[in-house]
């Protein structure tokens, strides 16, 4: 991979000017667009990191709150004992290590056994972590005191998003991206060619928890006090993939399109519709299931590209297989 | 205690059994991935309770109303959601894909409805709540009539799949959707049928449920990951296997509950689910790998 074409150049200046211009966002408005700006940008980072392993591959995970808790949660209990950065590092280390379980055992199989795990997952480390903070540590609930300012996370936050664009732009260039690619679109082709499926899937899977983790370590600070309950809500699971879809999880660029929006309409429904938040969440899901199956960026993309030449064969062909 | 622990390990089985042979209908005739199965089935709980404590009626003689009710229910539901995402999939794992994100969604909007109505408390009400002795341990006298509920409609539905015209055509539709259509079956009422039928078995297992556990708004997911679990263990559209497998994983549970800690339930069930994804993902009587 060359670095130094001007194909990669130019993209990574503009990108990197347009952040050093959004790190000066706190000295222009005040501390509630703020808090907004730290919503956005820090559903930005789950987005794009769910859609890095979910989008090519089609692998739905359901699973993103898991890693946030871990994170969340590994800065509530080592916070006050190690400095920051080694608490970062830890929150990525644990994240990387359920990962990596969760990966090798599912990911060898058939796309629906990781679905189905995910769908799980955040039940059974949420009554795990209650388990052992009822049994072992014999607190639930723990209080986080940082000297952390709102302004502080906006830039880490800030810095973790231009770190995963980065690091999306560089592996859609690279033969693990393209990898990805082949075996989103077929992954028996895939093996043909020689690449290890497994290996390739776990890879991208650990590297998009290891940055849903450390977000949700960011973000601790945010709250005074964290108890399994709220670390481990499964409707920011349910958000995240609502705003993939949305956008399009198939483009780098992709989720932001869906980020910026439904961050926006989630603040209204909350502080409007507080009780029925969950319902109308539903609601806008399955409008984006039914009316946009490849998001926003899916809809550009149909309107935008030249007619193509389509095979009589293929336009006779029925689907077969499914049927039902 | 030992005793107690395995009879309510059968009673919970049983029941895990019952509610995983609709889901396996629903994912193995009709491709639909239901991640809001579990939803359906404390929808029935709650409409059991209602009945209970409100209008006086026991639960049994609300399966009457329940079950055509659910029936209707889930044939709306059918037509109305998932024929527009089956007409558009391309191959199996599209509809898949689309089932699973489509019914996350009515899993969200169940939910929220029922914490609208019902808060996030726990519920339960008092139905045949005498001892009875049986092998030396004293069992609640309701759960020896779910446990023998779930016995009869599971074998009835288990007659009805492999003895009628009509079990023999979904069973051909679960095979091999494409060949079913050559021998005249209408493949899409079949898909239809199955999720209908699959359904109301959610439906029955959870006013069957509701008679001797609490239960919440916020137990959907566990139910329909054990269903899952249970689905997968036992493999696909496998009647016999998912009984089997039920019972072992609702053995299982009590033994844990019984002697370790009520609160590792679901590693349990967790553990049982591993080892089925690295010793035989299959599931025990499944075929080779997919």
């Amino acid at each position: 991979m060359s670095i130094l074409k001007p194909d990669f150049i130019k993209p990574v200046g503009i990108g990197a000017v347009i952040f050093a211009a959004l790190a000066f966002l706190p000295s222009l408005v005040d501390s509630y667009y703020m808090s907004l700006a730290i919503s956005i940008v820090s559903f930005a980072v789950l987005a794009t990191a769910w859609s890095m392993f979910s989008g090519p591959t089609r692998y739905i995970s359901l699973a993103t709150v898991v890693f946030f808790g871990i994170g969340a949660y590994t800065v509530a209990v080592l916070g006050e004992v190690l400095p920051f950065p080694l608490v970062l590092v830890c929150a990525g280390l644990a994240g990387t290590v359920i990962a990596l379980l969760v990966g090798f055992s599912t990911l060898r199989l058939a796309g629906v056994y990781f679905v189905i795990f995910t769908f799980g997952l955040t039940e059974l480390v949420r009554q795990v972590v209650s388990w052992y903070e009822v049994n072992v540590t014999r607190e639930m609930g723990r209080y986080v005191f940082l000297d952390i300012t709102q302004n502080d996370i906006y830039w880490q936050l800030l810095a973790l998003f231009a770190v995963l664009l980065l690091t999306g732009f560089i592996l859609g260039r690279s033969r693990l991206g393209f990898a990805l690619r082949i075996i989103g679109e077929d992954e028996t082709v895939a093996k043909h060619c020689g690449i290890d499926v497994t290996r390739v899937k776990v890879a991208l899977f650990v590297l998009s928890a290891l940055f849903m983790t450390l977000t949700g370590a960011i973000m601790a600070p945010r709250w005074t006090y964290i108890d399994p309950v709220i670390a481990f809500n499964p409707m920011l699971s349910f958000q995240v993939v609502i705003m993939a879809l949305l956008g399009g999880p198939r483009r780098l660029l992709g989720p932001l399109l869906g980020v910026v929006p439904l961050t926006l309409l989630f603040e209204i429904l909350t502080a409007n519709f507080p009780n029925h938040f969950s319902i109308l969440l539903g609601c806008v899901f399955l409008v984006i299931v039914y009316l946009l199956p490849s998001g926003v960026v899916g809809l550009y993309e149909k309107y935008s590209a030249p007619k193509k030449r389509v095979l009589a064969t293929e336009q006779n062909a029925k689907p077969g297989g499914n049927a039902a | 205690m030992f005793s107690y622990a395995i009879f309510s390990g059968i009673t919970l089985g049983g029941m895990y059994a019952l509610v995983a042979m609709g889901l396996t209908l629903q994912y193995g005739v009709s491709r639909i991935m239901n991640l809001a199965y579990g939803e359906l089935v404390i929808v029935a709980s709650f409409i059991a309770f209602v009945f209970m404590t409100s209008l006086g009626v026991n639960p049994i003689a609300g399966l009457l109303i329940i079950i055509p009710a659910s029936f209707a229910l889930n044939w709306v539901i059918y037509r109305i959601l998932l024929t527009p995402l089956v007409a558009r999939a391309k191959n199996r794992g599209m509809l898949e894909v689309d089932s699973i994100l489509a019914t996350f969604g009515l899993l969200f909007i169940v939910q929220g409805v029922l914490l609208v109505w019902f808060g996030g408390n726990y519920y339960s009400y008092d139905f045949l709540n005498n001892a009875v002795d049986i092998f030396g341990a004293t069992i609640a006298a309701n759960r020896l009539v779910a446990l023998g509920f779930a016995v009869v409609i599971g074998l009835g539905f288990y007659l009805i799949l492999t003895r009628t015209r009509m079990g023999t055509a979904l069973r051909a539709v679960a095979v091999d959707p494409t060949s079913a259509r050559l021998v005249a079956i209408d493949v899409n009422f079949a898909s239809c049928f199955a999720f209908t039928l699959g359904g109301a078995m959610a439906a029955v297992g959870g006013v069957l449920v509701s008679m001797f556990l609490t239960f919440s708004t916020s137990m959907g997911v566990v139910f329909t990951m054990k269903a899952l679990i249970v689905v997968i263990m036992g493999g696909v559209g496998n009647m016999l296997g998912a009984l089997i497998a039920g019972l072992i994983l609702g053995v299982a549970e009590s033994l844990v509950a019984t002697y370790i800690d009520p609160g590792l339930t679901i590693a349990v069930t967790y553990v049982i689910f591993l080892l089925v994804l690295l010793i035989k993902p299959s599931g025990l009587f499944g075929r080779a790998a997919s």
